[in-house]
């Protein structure tokens, strides 16, 4: 087999297009900063009737060829990645066997936006997203990964190789070199070889395994730790929200990565701290739940109990599993009822454990905000429970700014676990995770470029995709 | 305001005597202290004269001595010996005090009959010692990794950072307004557009993945653009333009797009003011309206996010020291965390702790003097 370029054969006319359009565009915005700066004017006017009219003449032009050039480079760059998909392996290179293997993904994300787009109007805020470009696109990048990650992780089909596989010969090797064994399965390495001779790519791909299973939950156990915490801080104030405050203070005075060297080291494992640290933590969904669902039928108790048990039980038994660690302090439960054993529960605690105070934080000024309003009032003179008004008048309208922020959050979890896998803590040195590769790469960066990069790029534009998609969301509710 | 300053002391105070506390805790930890004791000792101690090596040097080891006794002529298994180790006791405390200088530093006699005291550095007393030795007396101990005092190491790594972080505040606070303002100046077209997306995807850009890019882009020949050095550790001594652009910018490009956003916000806001509007009615020029009227008013909010933003910072220096093998302050803790070296990292705490409380300070008491509209009564 021939080594694979990256655009194959097909880039030989493509790559010219690519670059002629790439040229004219940013020309075209070169000299339309230019006249923005001699005069102040927009391309675009709105006439006294309210209708929009498009200048003509140089600025009009200009505009026009910015628009056109940009067209044309979306409609090449959509070009690589078709024709990647329906020629033959070899013939678009490197780029086209990426596209290949994400085939199961652009179906998906294609099914997907088409049903939303059909439905909008019937989704709520979710539908409204699909209004906004900055959303869409945000929401196109999130789901690629979480995409990618489910096809990887559930149904095994992204990956070119084992992502723990060293194949001889192949170390250090840069993208598309071919496989020494003539029938291996798949016959490139798509992006090189890494230090140890393992398939960047797979590795890149079984990496937002981790990130996507781990980030989104890490977030959503700050999320209850937080709001469990911050509305009675800010509905009842007074000495609790002092003490709270305080010490969610205390923990944010703290440099996060001071906080990891000090939380996740194999002595503090030892002490036992960080499956206290997760007993203590994750017993707050319990808690959230609980309250939830009592103070909402807390006057129907032939209905209430019946969903509480239930509820709970799965609750609980969840959570023992979730603390119950082989090995450590907590280890009390019987082989057949751990269902799961979280390898990583240091790094998921102290990424939790550093997410809370800063939800504490926006849930209580939220709640300190809202608990003025009319309607807790309404309610407080109804005579409802201070925990009914908290979780069922004052959170319900506290939720654009909470979906907001979990979004910004979750991108923020990311770059935690990356910190973390740079600094070589909690994760084994083997995992794909991107910051452990992105570590590993860095060590030979001066004279292999190659490894690091491609899980970098990753972990960026998981996190960018999360950021834009908040910031659509952030648009969109406040548009209403 | 004396009294607001007054109380945000106060609890400025209570909350480093917390964080010092949780800090000295988490490093004195008993597996930390059995692997300082395998590493200044014998790496091939027993569980017992571990033990003893440690409360000889005024350690806590949370056995009382009739144990070791007992571990000694053998009436009590290694494994009985084991569980008895792990615990709380008071002695933290005690060591804290001693560690802060509010306590006189302990004077032991061991058992192998030495008389050992804090303040002559754990070693033989020979009987000049002062009677208080901790960081308040100004001894922050000695780092068994760098074979020198504390005291002696963190004031040049300490002015190493400092040199790194002023280039970046110079690099970053300017070009995080000027974006802002340009984009804030005129909401919604296209250089706000433009502006905005940039911000957003430095924001999105942690360290670690700006710098791996950045020294693959222009440290090596892979791109053929090989302008800078990939290391940064000869700016210690001598910084150019050369090896110090890299880490700066690394840094700064992380930090900007945040304080953009803010400026951004603050500059829209402002635009839409009744005073703006007047201001446009009375005919004044677009120029003057933004320096003249809005500039001034639209800083007060990123002035408090930039303060907040240097503990952020912190963070980004200890990522790019790292990365880029420059001997600051960031460096220094990585080296002491991984190396169990107690004291320095402890040290090391101090120092970020005290950082982070100063900024949150000066940005409350600056706010407070920025914006005329708060009173403190």
């Amino acid at each position: 087999m021939d080594p694979l370029t990256w655009t194959g054969p097909v880039g030989s006319f493509l790559n010219p297009l690519l670059g002629i359009g790439i040229g004219v565009f940013l020309t075209a915005v070169i000299i339309q900063s230019l006249m923005l700066l001699i005069r102040e004017e927009d391309p675009i006017v709105v006439n006294p009737d309210g209708t929009l009219a498009r200048k003509t003449g140089l600025p009009g032009g200009v505009e026009r060829i910015i628009t056109l050039s940009m067209l044309l480079i979306i409609v090449l760059l959509l070009a690589y990645i078709v024709l990647g998909v329906i020629t033959p392996h070899g013939t678009v290179g490197i780029i086209g066997g990426m596209a290949k293997q994400f085939l199961p993904v652009w179906i998906a994300l294609i099914a997907m936006f088409v049903i939303s787009m059909r439905y909008k109007r019937k989704l709520g805020l979710y539908g409204k997203l699909f209004d906004s470009t900055v959303g869409m696109i945000g929401l196109g990048i999130v789901m690629f990964w979480v995409f990618t990650a489910l096809f990887t992780g559930v149904f095994d089909l992204i990956a070119t190789h084992d992502p723990l596989a060293q194949v001889s010969g192949l170390k250090n090797k840069v993208p598309g070199v071919p496989m020494p064994d003539a029938d291996a399965p798949y016959a490139h390495y798509l992006l090189g070889g890494d230090n140890l001779a393992r398939d960047i790519f797979s590795r890149m791909v079984h990496g937002s395994v981790i990130v996507v299973a781990i980030a989104p939950l890490a977030t959503i156990f700050a999320f209850m730790v937080g709001i469990t915490l911050g509305l009675p801080a800010g509905y009842f104030s007074g000495r609790l929200d002092t003490v709270l405050s305080f010490v969610a203070n205390l923990i944010l005075a703290f440099p996060v990565i001071l906080l990891f060297y000090l939380l996740v080291t194999p002595e503090i494992v030892e002490t036992g701290i960080p499956s206290y640290m997760a007993a203590f933590l994750f017993v707050f969904p319990l808690i959230f739940f609980g309250v939830l669902l009592n103070s909402r039928y807390y006057t129907q108790p032939s209905k209430r109990t019946p969903i509480l048990i239930v509820v709970l039980g799965v609750l609980l038994l969840l959570y023992l599993s979730m603390i119950n660690q082989k090995g450590t302090v907590i280890d009390f439960l019987p082989e057949w009822l751990d269902l799961f054993d979280l390898d990583i529960l240091v790094v998921f605690v102290s990424v939790v454990f550093v997410n809370s105070p800063t939800v504490f934080r926006i849930v209580r000024s939220l709640a300190l905000d809202l608990r003025t309003r009319d309607y807790v009032a309404a309610a407080q003179t109804r005579g409802e429970g201070a925990w009914y008004i908290m979780l069922w008048e004052i959170l319900p309208n506290a939720r654009g700014p909470l979906i907001v922020d979990f979004c910004l959050r979750i991108g923020y979890t990311t770059i935690l676990l990356g910190t973390l896998g740079f600094f070589g803590l909690g994760l084994s040195s083997e995992s794909p995770d991107w910051g452990s590769t992105i570590n590993e790469g860095r060590k030979l960066l001066l004279v292999f470029t190659h490894p690091p990069l491609p899980p970098a790029f990753a972990l960026l534009t998981l996190v960018l995709g999360l950021n834009l998609l908040a910031d659509g969301l952030r648009e969109e509710s406040l548009r209403d | 305001m004396g009294l607001f300053i007054l109380r945000r002391l106060g609890v400025m105070l209570l909350t480093a005597f917390c964080l010092t506390f949780l800090v000295f805790w988490l490093t004195n930890l008993y597996p930390n202290l059995e692997k300082l004791a395998k590493n200044q000792g014998n790496s091939r101690m027993q569980t017992h004269e571990v033990a003893t090596w440690l409360t000889n040097r005024g350690y806590r080891s949370e056995i009382d001595p009739e144990l070791i006794a007992a571990s000694r002529d053998g009436s009590l298994s290694d494994d009985d010996f084991e569980a008895e180790v792990t615990g709380f006791d008071t002695r933290l405390f005690a060591n804290y005090g001693e560690w802060l200088g509010i306590l006189p530093g302990y004077v032991i006699t061991g058992h192998d009959g030495v008389t050992r005291s804090r303040c002559s550095n754990h070693s033989a007393v020979d009987g000049d010692e002062p009677q208080f030795c901790g960081i308040l007396q100004g001894n922050w101990g000695y780092s068994t990794v760098a074979k020198k005092a504390v005291a002696d190491v963190l004031p040049t790594r300490l002015a190493n950072t400092g040199k790194l972080m002023l280039a970046v505040l110079l690099v970053m606070v300017p070009g995080a307004l000027i974006i802002g303002i340009l984009a804030g100046m005129r909401e919604g077209s296209r250089t706000d557009r433009t502006l905005s997306t940039v911000s957003i995807i430095t924001t999105a850009t942690p360290e670690y993945v700006s710098g791996v890019v950045f020294i693959s882009l222009f440290a090596t020949g892979t791109f053929g653009m090989q302008w800078f050095k990939g290391s940064a550790s000869s700016a210690v001594e001598n910084a150019t333009f050369e090896n110090f652009t890299l880490p700066v910018l690394t840094i700064a490009l992380y930090g900007m797009g945040y304080i953009a956003r803010m400026t951004r916000a603050s500059m829209t806001e402002v635009m839409t003011a009744q005073y703006i509007r007047t201001a446009r009615l009375k005919g004044v020029s677009f120029r003057n309206i933004v320096l003249r009227h809005a500039l001034r008013n639209a800083l007060i909010a990123p002035f408090t996010v930039i303060m907040l933003q240097i503990p952020w910072l912190l963070n980004g220096v200890v990522i790019v020291e790292t990365l880029f093998t420059y001997q600051g302050f960031g460096w220094e803790l990585v080296r002491a965390a991984s190396n169990n070296d107690i004291e320095m990292l402890l040290g090391v705490s101090i120092v970020s702790v005290f950082v982070v409380l100063l900024t949150q300070l000066i940005s409350d008491v600056g706010y407070v003097f920025l914006n005329p509209r708060i009173r403190i009564s």
